[in-house]
């Protein structure tokens, strides 16, 4: 039997490795804005071989950790609606929110069920034509359109019984909020692999352009992330900040236009409110007045009272990369995977998970 | 007569309990003690120190590409006795079955264990049968105890691991996880993924001629090979280190990890081994472990270090390193 090994890969990456470390940058700090990334880069241990003066810092990549408290109240209260079957992915049910979380929900008996697609959510509504279906979806772009893709086959199907609470939220209002904020250094950016292979890789130039940021949008091997990361070096040692996309093979300058155009059709933006960062504008996703009956906001009238995040919980912090998970007092003790006390330790994808399953003691 | 389908009748105790017994397990189990008819099975105690376990089998789904229950019910145990360094002398076998269960399939899973069994050469000497109301249980769920001998001088201890022990494994891992994984979703591979359940006691009897100076032996089902090794490191109060370059993966269990969002390192064996022992017969035991069928593709994959107790760590395929933690709560396909 052939067994793989990765030894073809640590002979690649050794001589990336080796020029990371000849790059004459000083102190650089290089933000991932893909959850994806931050569990690619702990797995691979890609930061353990960085020399120091390379930092690599975890930004607000997470669907699931970006999801505010008064979010999943109002997904909370969905679930508890007479007739409701509240559909969600699995990361999601564990989740606290302000008083409890999808998971107690649904262990009092209310109808909440994990499904890996928006349209598992649509084959639920065909199968339980005597119940409303909601969908809490969360997600980037990279979910958009399958959301976008289920609310059409909805009307075309002529289902009544399937609606969406969107949470949806876009990456590049929520980059710009990051910057603008000024509160962390950011000398460069990986761009997000799945998310670019939709919006295209141009959608970053701004960071070049208006931040002066070089940004490099990468896969999720091991290789791509060590080569996204001497391509930000190399730009900053030459002090020519621009965009250089080493994922070609998945994302396109324009991104996938059909996909997008989907979510175009079916959305418009609103303000959305993001953990740790409170409302930005023009962040969301919501679906358009066309598409009012298959819109969970429109058709349940939910209302919660503004909830505020767990005292203890530095989520906020963390998700904007102005603390580590390790500053976090209860990282590790009352807060851990089995017992979550924020949300950053509880999406595969978050970053004091990543800590913890990772690198624990090691900064 | 005989049914299509399992009755509550079969478990009443009555004549078609009696028929179910005669014409599914007495023909497929048959051995002396069996035959016996007997409450219970009463053997020589050939001397020695003796191993004994009990293990249920409630997987889903029952059939799975390269096996059923059945095998998974008769190979665990055989391995729970085996990792004890104990050769197995005898298997019960308990079965829970629930009304309506088709007789067809019964009776292809009892083929198959007692295939398993002669295989293994260990026989099933005592059984047991009860059938509970459609809704009670799924399906069918095994219990299999199992009786075996330890060699003299023979101390395999989950506590027992020492600073400079290697590591070895002794097959491919993550297997019988994807077999699992691809039934449950219905995917279909190119190359499939069957299990890997079988018998381990022959393969340690082998090791155990080699050197009786084996530390640690455990099989890496459930959780995978990651949970096994932090609960050896928390037993022995020491660290592991493995090198991700070492980690025999096959292909197409790589391919659907990627597929699926799974590691590989997580996920159930139902036919491998770890063994933690003293470097100085670590290359002797390898050897002997390749010879066999069961070990063909053993190999080296990493040691037992003093720093950082009761953690597993990984060297990885680029040279940095990182923890190995247990797995918690369920493995779940990422989002996008
Ligand atoms: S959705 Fe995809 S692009 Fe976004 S954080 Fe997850 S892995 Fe990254
Ligand atoms: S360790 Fe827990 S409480 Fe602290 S920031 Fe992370 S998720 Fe929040």
């Amino acid at each position: 039997m052939s067994i793989i090994s990765s030894f073809r890969e640590s002979s690649r990456a050794k001589p990336i490795i080796d020029r990371i470390h000849q790059r004459d940058t000083g102190p650089v700090s290089i933000m991932e804005f893909c959850g994806g990334h931050t569990v690619a880069i702990f797995r691979s241990g890609i930061r353990t071989v960085m020399p120091v003066h390379v930092q690599m810092i975890s930004g607000p990549g997470c669907p699931v950790c970006v999801t505010s408290n008064g979010d999943l109240d109002r997904a909370v209260a969905l679930a508890k609606t007479p007739g409701v079957i509240l559909a969600t992915y699995g990361d999601m049910l564990k989740v606290p929110g302000s008083e409890e979380s999808l998971m107690q929900v649904k262990a009092q008996g209310y109808a909440v069920e994990i499904v890996y697609s928006t349209l598992d959510a649509l084959a639920l509504a065909e199968a339980h034509p005597d119940r409303e279906i909601v969908f809490f979806a969360i997600g980037f772009e990279t979910t958009s359109p399958a959301a976008a893709a289920a609310v059409l086959q909805a009307r075309d199907r002529g289902l009544q019984n399937f609606s969406i609470c969107s949470v949806m939220k876009l990456t590049i209002p929520g980059a710009r909020a990051l910057l603008s904020m000024g509160e962390v250094k950011v000398d460069a950016v990986i761009g997000p692999g799945h998310v670019s292979s939709i919006i295209g890789s141009d959608a970053w130039r701004f960071l070049p352009e208006e931040y002066g940021i070089p940004v490099a949008i990468s896969g999720f091997e091991t290789l791509d992330l060590l080569a996204a990361t001497d391509a930000l070096l190399r730009m900053i040692e030459a002090k020519q900040p621009d965009l250089v996309n080493t994922y070609s093979r998945i994302v396109k300058p324009g991104g996938n236009r059909k996909a997008w155009g989907a979510v175009q059709q079916v959305f418009e933006l609103r303000a959305a409110s993001w953990r740790g960062f409170g409302e930005i504008p023009e962040s969301g996703l919501a679906l358009r007045e066309e598409f009012a009956a298959y819109d969970a906001d429109r058709r349940f009238d939910i209302r919660v009272a503004p909830a505020p995040e767990h005292p203890a919980c530095r989520c906020g912090e963390v998700l904007r990369g102005v603390a580590l998970p390790p500053d976090c007092k209860v990282f590790g003790t009352a807060c851990t995977p089995e017992h979550p006390l924020g949300p950053c330790m509880v999406s595969s994808e978050g970053s004091c998970a990543a800590y913890y399953h990772y690198q624990r003691q090691q900064r | 007569m005989k049914h299509k389908q399992i009755l509550l009748a079969h478990g009443s105790g009555g004549s078609m309990m009696h028929d179910l017994i005669r014409d599914v397990f007495l023909p497929a189990f048959d051995n002396p003690l069996l035959r016996q008819g007997n409450d219970q099975a009463v053997f020589e105690n050939p001397g020695g120190r003796i191993a004994f376990t009990t293990d249920s089998y409630v997987v889903q789904p029952i059939v799975f590409p390269g096996g059923t229950i059945g095998e998974l019910a008769i190979h665990g145990t055989i391995n729970d006795l085996a990792m004890g360094g104990a050769q197995p002398i005898g298997l019960s076998v308990g079965m829970i079955l629930e009304e309506g269960l088709e007789m067809e399939l019964l009776e292809d899973i009892v083929r198959r264990m007692k295939r398993a069994a002669d295989d293994a050469g260990v026989p099933i000497v005592t059984g047991d049968t009860k059938v509970v109301e459609r809704g009670s249980c799924d399906k069918i769920f095994i219990n299999t105890s199992g009786i075996g001998i330890v060699p003299p001088d023979v101390h395999i201890d989950g506590a027992s691991a020492k600073t400079g022990d290697a590591v070895l494994i002794s097959g491919t891992i993550g297997d019988h996880g994807v077999a699992v994984m691809s039934e449950r979703k219905g995917l279909r591979f190119e190359t499939p993924v069957t299990s890997d359940s079988q018998a381990l006691h022959r393969l340690v009897a082998r090791m155990l001629e080699v050197t009786k100076d084996i530390h640690v032996l455990r099989d890496p089902t459930r959780g995978g090979v990651a949970t096994t090794l932090n609960e050896i490191a928390v037993q022995s109060r020491c660290g592991i280190e493995i090198e991700e370059e070492r980690l025999p993966v096959p292909p197409a269990v790589h391919g659907a990890c990627d597929l699926l969002g799974l590691d590989p390192l997580y996920l159930a064996n139902e036919g491998k081994l770890l063994a933690i022992l003293p470097e100085q017969h670590a290359d002797a035991v390898l050897a002997a472990m390749r010879e066999t069928p069961e070990g063909a593709d053993a190999c080296r994959i990493g040691r037992v270090v003093a720093d950082m107790p009761g953690i597993v760590r990984m060297k990885t395929g680029i040279g940095g390193t990182r923890i190995v933690n247990v797995l918690t709560g369920e493995m779940l396909p990422r989002i996008c």
